[in-house]
């Protein structure tokens, strides 16, 4: 579909990280009892993964389910996969009670790439980022300045970033500002 | 006159020379000076004049507490007033101004008001300019906010950077001196995470100057190795240059780093978690109370000591010594080290000193024991001092020319940002200080201990050594951790004899002794003052603080809080813990607005909400109008055409032809579930079970007090499916109502609720004309027959995937039409490009508005306010009869809830056809009970309609509905009273007929 646009086209920056803003990819709320066995059947069918615990992501070639509250999944994958699965999905659970709703357009991603990741999410999120907290794979939804903002590591050095499209150019300019000063760590004390 | 020594300077580079300007004077300085010491190694001992009675001022400490070395620095955009020379680095290049007189620095007009001192005691402000009444607004407040201030406001915008930091640690070490460094490398050794914060550039704070060795080395080299230990640490972040300016509850600490960047970035403000919390903040020499002590070279003996050790400059070529405990003698031993004269020491105590006065005295030294300062001789500098008794009234005994003059009237530990959470502090008799009380610290969320003072204390360097450990271990203790192994560092014993309480020098000094005391030297209040305050009935210490304004500066009391409250305690013959401290409060330091605003200027001060068609509007001429966060077009003016011509256009393309929203912005709520018709009844006050699928249905949300707080159109999608559409303000509201309805209340009912506002781009395709556009796209049967008014679809329109509702905000044939938001650009473009032969113009808010009121619509925020009723606005159409129950209903049995008297939407048009302005109210006839004019209606929306070619507005009136054709009067602010008469709110096809064809 070559109307379709992601919020910012492609925003790209340059500083302490390389940001840059995602392709457009399938986005599937999903609100349910995460006890439900037909949904852990159905998404290890669609992603070939389970439930994720609380706070996590699981990461699947075919796709990422992060955790997003005590009811309530992203999942995430490739756009063009995105109709099927919300169809197979939605038929897995006809019956329960269980909300599936394609949220692809209602949000931006950022990809953070380099080693100042973590003090670039330090600067703009009151989230604890430290590596012994934030390893790959666990997701932080939380605040980036003024607005909510979710995140996680796909591995070390590299960030994905999500928040609501309305605000991703006050998002993308956060992460600019914040990646466009110094590193945190960079002072060495001096003794007298 | 102070000057530069050839030798010595820890914490200069000689090897790199700087140049600065003061006062328009080229000065020198070295790397590693602060403005302060640079100032001082160029004689400049006069650095600004006294806020009330404009005395001359010199440098009187070397950190955060110093009074009145306070610059304005910097030009355009960098300048900054109020800033202390103590803390602020020499830059080279730097420009610095002294404030706070007129014509100069060294002749001021203003020190008239010393002379006139007799007659602005303290409260002089508050006695003198209440009368008469009239001059306070036309003549002493104009006076008073052009003499009030020390530094300039600046004029340009700040040309700086700022940002904020998140951190997390398991232990925060605030401080870097001894006790921090040793309780820093404690906790790391136990493997916890550490921060340390120093306000200095370099660690090891007083250790370096004042103790002999450390550990059996020197102090600098032991910091160094410790600092390099805890550098090659992961689990450790050292910060200098960071001053920790608020501990608050649970661990939370705000500190400011200053950083120079070549970002252009001037400090970070840390926002810090912390599970623990050691506080190792050292202690503030206090300043001796005796005539004269604020004149230029009287100095506190540490201060001296550290312009000595740490820059290579010396205050005077010969200092007397003026003390009332042992540790001012390493002062005088250092100076005579230096090559320097000291004259004499002053020892208040009869008994004089311990091992460090034995030093002095072999050094040669003269030591008068109980003896004190009677006064300082000089004016704009010490020329020398006159001796007497200290137990006498200040009978003079001996001259003494000197240049400086170090004082010392003991420490008082910086217990400020322990007691920020408001902890008590106990008075300890024997140090003569207030220390933290060991029975009470601040506690964490489990109510447990989370913050540990280490070295917060006045005594031996051994007793900062115990405690810091002591710290170390309880800290880490509060978080299950254990140290290995507890090391300390071997450190200097001295025998000190106790120090002397001295409020006064000498201690029955007389009135004219007392006026030439200085307590606070930034606010000019004196011994005399907090004596007058007490004779005048005030007892608390806070009211004293206030009427005096001691401490109220912007070094916030640190050399004057305790001597000024011994003060007090003595003139109301009470002791000193009954009187008690003010209260600690943030920030230790003063913070600048920018490093609190962080990124949060520019455009990055609020976050704008974009719609997906926000560039083409931005592109294309449009008026901005902010809702929410959002910015939604307010009009698109052509070329030459004002705001109000664009709007009258809109409404006029859309009223004959066809108009195009970008109406995005909407709430979009789904919400689904078995029980999602049972939710949805109780939500609304109309019926929404009933609803078929495929159909809309308008509905009201109330508060549960009853009153209207959110309408919109809710769609059936499906059996158990809803799309509920709120204001565009409301969105996040609304769904947070619903949310806390459903997890709260109604927890066993089965549904889920999604904000889908984002997900989908919404334009409005309205007019006569709306419907041979979207035929014009094809793809879709939108004829009256196939979408009849009302009604939904979800289908493709030019190859586009979406969902059509015949829904109308504007009395016209409407579509509104959600598509992914990705593809509302196109579709908008396309719609646009079809639209092209037909003359078809994008609208904004304000047409939207107009049109709205045509028809007699309420508009959530105009018509309502949060005191108003949806049978106000005469809306019982959409109030259920059938339900049971529904938020709101209970209110609305309320019996002033259903008074007949309570103002009721109406319709008002002007007599004259002139627009009413918003808000005006109608008066009604005689006076309320508080003497006002009655007022009986007021307008809620008000416009030019260029449908009908006259002013129309909407308004609640008293018994409104029952009054149609009664003319009613509106004053304006300008006294003119414009007549309006009362009508049907529906001005425009009041059977509807244009939007359901």
């Amino acid at each position: 579909m070559s109307d379709h646009r992601t919020a910012l086209g492609g925003c790209q920056a340059s500083g302490l990280v390389e940001i840059s803003e995602a392709e457009a990819r399938g986005m599937i709320a999903i609100r349910a009892d995460l006890d439900n066995a037909d949904l852990k059947r159905s998404l290890d069918a669609v992603v070939g993964a389970g439930v994720p615990a609380p706070g996590q992501v699981s990461d699947r070639a075919r796709g990422q389910i992060c955790w997003m509250s005590p009811d309530e999944l992203l999942l995430m994958l490739p756009k063009a996969a995105c109709d099927e699965t919300l169809t197979r999905l939605r038929d897995d659970l006809v019956g329960q009670h269980a909300l599936v709703e394609d949220m692809s357009d209602a949000r931006a991603v950022f990809v953070l790439e380099g080693d100042h990741c973590r003090d670039v999410l330090a600067k703009i999120s009151p989230a604890d980022v430290r590596a012994s907290v934030l390893s790959p794979g666990v997701i932080r939804r939380t605040r980036m300045g003024q607005v909510p903002a979710a995140f996680w590591l796909t591995r070390e050095a590299r960030a994905e970033v999500i928040c609501f499209r309305s605000v991703a150019r006050y998002v993308f300019d956060l992460l600019d500002a914040a990646s466009s000063g110094p590193p945190l760590r960079m002072e060495r004390p001096a003794a007298k | 006159m102070s000057t530069r020594l050839d030798a010595g300077g820890s914490r200069i580079d000689r090897a790199k020379p700087l140049t600065f300007s003061f006062n328009g004077k080229r000065l020198k300085g070295y790397e590693g000076d602060t403005l302060a010491s640079a100032l001082l190694a160029n004689g400049q001992t006069l650095v600004g004049r006294s806020f009330k009675y404009h005395r001359p001022r010199g440098i009187v400490a070397s950190g955060p507490e110093e009074p009145n070395a306070l610059f304005n620095i910097g030009e355009g955009g960098t300048f900054e007033p109020n800033a202390r020379a103590t803390t602020t680095p020499l830059r080279g290049g730097l420009t610095v101004r002294s404030q706070n007189h007129w014509p100069s620095l060294e002749f001021d007009v203003g020190a008239i008001n010393a002379r006139l001192s007799r007659f602005l005691p303290a409260g002089f402000y508050y006695k003198m300019f209440i009368h008469p009444r009239s001059f306070w607004k036309h003549v002493y407040e104009p006076f008073i906010r052009q003499s009030a201030g020390l530094g300039q406001a600046p004029v340009d915008r700040d040309a700086n950077r700022y940002e904020h930091a998140y951190a997390h640690t398991d232990v925060l070490v605030i401080g870097g001196g001894l006790s921090g460094l040793h309780a820093a490398h404690l906790a790391a050794s136990a493997g916890a995470d550490v921060m340390l914060l120093e306000r200095e550039t370099a660690l090891g704070g007083r250790s370096v100057v004042d103790l002999a060795s450390l550990d059996g080395g020197s102090p600098a080299a032991w910091v160094s190795q410790t600092a390099q230990s805890l550098a090659s640490l992961a689990n450790v972040t050292v910060k200098t240059a960071t001053v920790a300016s608020g501990l608050y509850d649970h661990g939370y600490v705000l500190a400011d780093e200053a950083l120079t960047s070549p970002q252009g970035l001037r400090s970070r403000l840390w926002r810090i978690r912390a599970k623990t919390v050691i506080v190792a903040t050292g202690a503030i020499e206090r300043p001796l109370s005796f005539a004269g002590n604020d004149r230029p070279g009287v100095m506190l003996a540490s201060a001296v000591r550290d312009y000595l050790a740490g820059y290579g400059v010396s205050v005077g070529d010969r200092t007397v010594l003026v003390t009332n405990n042992d540790d001012g003698y390493r002062t005088a031993l250092a100076l005579v080290d230096a090559g320097l004269s000291v004259p004499a020491i002053i020892d208040a105590r009869p008994e004089g000193g311990g091992s460090l006065a034995d030093a002095a005295r072999e050094k040669g030294i003269r030591i008068e024991t109980g003896c004190g300062i009677a006064k300082v001789k000089g004016s704009k500098h010490v020329e020398g001092v006159a001796i007497c008794r200290q137990a006498g009234e200040g009978a003079i005994v001996d001259d003494i020319a000197c240049d400086c003059v170090a004082m010392s009237g003991g420490w008082s530990p910086a217990v400020h940002l322990w007691s920020h959470c408001g902890e008590k502090l106990v008075w300890n008799e024997q140090s003569v200080a207030f220390e933290p009380d060991p029975a009470s610290s601040p506690t964490g969320a489990d109510g447990t201990p989370n913050v540990f003072a280490a070295g917060l204390t006045v005594g031996s360097a051994e007793d900062c050594v115990s405690s810091a450990s002591e710290a170390a271990r309880a800290a880490c203790g509060a978080i299950g951790l254990e140290i290995p192994r507890l090391v300390a560092p071997a450190v200097p014993v001295e025998t000190a004899a106790p120090i002397l309480a001295v409020w006064t020098m000498p201690q029955g000094a007389g009135p004219d002794l007392r006026e030439k005391m200085w307590l606070d030297f930034q606010n000019d209040v004196k011994v005399s003052d907090v004596q007058l305050a007490a004779q005048e009935g005030f007892e608390s210490v806070e009211h004293t603080k206030r009427y005096t304004t001691l401490g109220m500066a912007t070094d916030q009391g640190k050399l004057s809080n305790i001597n000024g409250l011994a003060i007090l305690s003595k003139e109301l013959d009470k002791p000193i813990p009954q009187v008690g401290t003010t209260t600690f409060r943030p920030p230790y330091q003063p913070l600048t607005m920018g490093s609190i605003g962080g990124e949060a200027r520019g455009p990055l001060f609020q976050p704008v909400r974009q719609t997906p068609m926000h560039d083409w509007h931005d592109a294309n001429g449009v008026v901005w109008e902010p809702v929410g966060h959002w910015r939604r077009p307010y009009a698109y003016p052509g070329k030459g055409e004002t705001v109000e011509e664009a709007v009258a256009r809109e409404v006029t393309t859309v009223r004959s032809g066809v108009g195009l929203l970008d109406a995005s912005t909407l709430g979009k709520l789904i919400v689904k579930g078995p029980d999602a018709g049972t939710f949805l009844d109780l939500i609304y006050t109309n019926m929404m079970s009933t609803l078929k699928v495929g159909r809309c249905r308008y509905g009201l949300m109330c508060s549960e007090n009853g009153f209207l707080m959110d309408d919109g159109v809710v769609a059936r999608l499906s059996e158990d499916t809803f799309l509920c559409h709120t204001t565009s303000g409301g969105a996040d509201r609304i769904h947070a109502h619903l949310e806390e309805w459903l997890q709260t209340e109604w927890w066993d009912l089965k549904v889920w609720v999604v904000n889908a506002t984002e997900q989908y781009a919404q334009i409005a395709v309205v007019g006569p004309k709306a419907r041979e556009i979207l035929e014009t796209l094809g793809g879709l049967d939108v004829s009256r027959e196939a979408l009849p008014f009302m009604g939904w679809m979800d289908g493709s329109l030019a190859g586009l995937p979406v969902r059509v509702f015949r829904i109308s905000f504007s009395g016209e044939l409407s579509y509104e039409i959600a598509v992914p938001a990705g593809l509302g650009r196109a579709l908008w473009d396309r719609l646009l490009e079809a639209g092209e032969g037909h003359d078809i113009a994008p609208y904004g808010t304000e047409a939207l508005h107009i049109m709205r009121a045509e028809k007699g619509f309420i508009m959530i925020g105009d018509e309502t306010d949060g005191t108003v009723t949806p049978q106000d606005l005469g809306l019982h159409w959409a109030i259920s009869k059938k339900k049971e129950d529904f938020i709101g209903k209970r209110g609305q049995m309320r019996s002033h809830m259903t008074a007949e008297d309570r103002w009721r939407l109406v319709g008002l048009e002007t007599v004259d056809g002139q627009v009413l302005p918003d808000g005006a109210y109608a008066i009604g006839e005689g006076e309320t009970e508080n003497g006002q004019r009655r007022m009986i209606g007021r307008v809620t929306s008000t416009y030019m309609s260029p449908t009908l070619e006259r002013g129309i507005a909407m308004g609640l009136v008293e018994h409104g509905p029952e009054r149609m054709g009664e003319i009613l009067d509106f004053p304006t602010t300008d006294g003119e009273i414009i007549q309006a008469k009362i009508v049907d709110p529906v001005f425009y096809d009041p059977e509807g007929e244009r939007q359901d064809v």
